[in-house]
């Protein structure tokens, strides 16, 4: 016997906010779940501002129905966004599979997918960063850090979350494939790891920041139900 | 002027408003929008202290006589640079335009600096408009709001032709400052519109206007700064910085700090303050008793000194926009000059860390 409404949680879980790169369950966007005993699902999600993005909210609520759609034993889902000034077209936009150019007819003109390659190439700066600094806190040079592979990497979810951003969008991600790269997947010389670092501080920097706007003014805007389980 | 252990900083807010968002000024059938926009505002504005806090009510239209307290009585500022936002869409005499500011202008005309707008999408009409607000309140600086909606447009980019035409009608009206506020939206609804490379582009065309780029295009810190390093006339407004960061998230707001010092430099940031958003008291109170903290994640970053901090809260801004300041107060700065930051930076020559 599978335990439904924690393998529907499990999959909302894989579903990112592609602008901070976290899943929305962690950022507490997900305000409600109910499976009903016949697999019937219905998610309600919520965000930070009514004028959030529309086009990484389109991309949220559409990853949410595909994701929970997909789980086993699902029979029906229903993903809704609330409270957004674009709530209507988004929602009915994922319902009836329209896509992105479908719900926003005239306004919108191409899909999603290069604006999620730039986010995940973005993440996949950050993450250097965020595996890099232990080693030259450690007090590594320039030449060791530009030899670094993956494989000499301690595995930890920070690089497994590395590895699967760097797969997404074709970028070497296999046990050789050096830690710092460029953007076109080329290694970073030892010349090039000083201001490599910095770049790719400054990236995480700016991602963790905007998390950071958009957990503050979540709060600010529910605050009673800030916290709360939205499991059912 | 503010005044903290013997110090003396002059203060140049450069980029406040006056709002009118009271129920009586939404559009009907758009109420939801003006609103929402609103309320928005509302949510960044408890991200400052809680004794500083307003109720919803008074958010929505302060008085003359609230900004004269908040802004020069208790709040230190000895100019204020006044952004123009129009939100026509959804208020109907606008949000905050420049008539608006104007009447404030009768009675602190030697202490405030109205910048005008325009909307390329205008059109000629715009265009006479501009030429108009220029001869009447010789406007040094524009706010441009890239992302406003107009009809069925949902914002335009700075290298649109039309925008291009502007750019150079401002220039040759003699308007020195161009502010651009990189945030929310939208439209093509399918780009990234936080995305500054109209900014870097423009920059690049225009030479003779210098661009601060309010809210330093957060959410995308990164790509401004790989973009200011090497554009001279690039500006980092620190609007939303301060008041969204400095009490909220103290440990991001110094990281914020840290990598502008470093890419683009103590000579190419200004403050602004943001009111009515929040009062611009605690702000600067705030950022003159700031310190990079002593802690190791943050021990490469350049450090804030008195002199920077008096750059940064107002002389680099009095630069720009030719506001007399008192000798006793004056630095030297080298915002305005023709020189880049950080150009070694991008040529992989600099940056040494680890």
């Amino acid at each position: 016997m599978t335990d439904l409404p924690a393998e529907v949680w499990r999959a909302l879980g894989t579903v990112l906010d592609p602008e901070l790169d976290e899943p929305i369950t962690d950022l507490e966007f997900v305000e409600s779940c109910t499976v009903s005993p016949s697999g019937d699902v219905s998610v309600g999600l919520r965000l930070p501002t009514f004028f959030c993005a529309p086009n990484f909210s389109f991309l949220m609520v559409a990853d949410a129905y595909d994701a929970v759609s997909a789980v086993p034993g699902v029979t029906h889902a229903a993903v809704t966004l609330a409270d957004h000034a674009h709530a209507d077209e988004i929602n009915g936009g994922v319902a009836a599979h329209s896509g992105f150019v479908g719900s926003f007819e005239g306004e919108a003109s191409a899909e999603l997918d290069e604006l999620r390659h730039t986010f995940l190439s973005k993440a996949a700066l950050a993450g250097q960063d965020r595996l890099a600094r232990p080693f030259v806190d450690e007090g590594m040079g320039p030449d060791e850090l530009a030899g670094l592979t993956l494989s000499e990497v301690p595995d930890s979810m920070e690089l497994r979350r590395l590895r699967d951003r760097r797969a997404a969008i074709g970028l070497p991600y296999g046990d050789e494939a050096p830690l710092l790269i460029h953007g076109d997947g080329s290694r970073v010389t030892a010349a090039q790891v000083p201001l490599h670092l910095r770049r790719a501080r400054l990236q995480r920097v700016g991602i963790e920041t905007n998390g950071e706007y958009c957990k503050s003014l979540l709060k600010v805007r529910y605050p009673e139900r800030s916290g709360s389980a939205a499991r059912a | 002027m503010y005044e903290k252990d013997g110090e003396k900083y002059f203060v140049v807010d450069s980029h406040s408003h006056f709002w009118d968002a009271s129920k009586e000024n939404w559009v009907e059938g758009k109420e939801q929008f003006a609103k929402g926009w609103i309320d928005c505002f509302y949510g960044y504005h408890q991200l400052g202290p809680p004794e500083t806090h307003w109720d919803w009510e008074h958010y929505l239209k302060v008085s003359p006589e609230d900004f004269e307290r908040d802004m020069f009585v208790e709040g230190h500022v000895d100019y204020a640079i006044f952004q123009s936002t129009y939100l026509k869409e959804w208020y109907k005499d606008g949000f905050n335009t420049v008539d608006q500011n104007g009447a404030l202008l009768e009675k602190w005309g030697d202490r405030l600096i109205v910048n005008g707008r325009f909307d390329p999408r205008d059109g000629d009409a715009g265009l006479k408009q501009l030429e108009a607000d220029v001869a009447k309140y010789k406007h040094k600086g524009v706010k441009l709001y890239t992302a406003e909606w107009n009809g069925d447009s949902r914002g335009y980019k700075l290298t649109d032709p039309e925008a291009y035409r502007f750019l150079q009608a401002a220039q040759d009206l003699g308007i020195k400052n161009v502010h651009v506020h990189k945030g929310p939206t939208i439209w093509p609804l399918d780009k990234d519109a936080f995305d500054v490379a109209d900014v870097d582009h423009a920059a690049t065309d225009f030479q003779g206007l210098n661009f601060i780029v309010e809210h330093v295009g957060l959410p995308r810190i990164e790509d401004f700064c790989f973009m200011a390093v090497q554009e001279p006339n690039v500006y980092a407004g620190l609007s939303v910085v301060v008041g969204g960061l400095m009490h909220a998230r103290p440990k991001f707001f110094a990281k914020v700090m840290g990598e502008l010092l470093f890419w683009v430099g103590e000579d190419k940031m200004l403050f602004g303050g943001d009111y009515n958003i929040w009062v611009p008291k605690w702000q600067v109170e705030g950022l003159v008793d700031w310190q990079m903290p002593d802690d190791d994640q943050f021990a490469d970053y350049p450090r804030l000194t008195t002199a920077s901090k008096k750059k940064i809260l107002g002389l680099n801004a009095a630069k720009l926009y030719d506001i007399p300041v008192p000798a006793e107060l004056q630095l030297p700065t080298t915002a305005g000059d023709a020189e880049a930051p950080g150009e070694d930076l991008v040529e992989d020559r600099a940056g040494a860390q680890a």
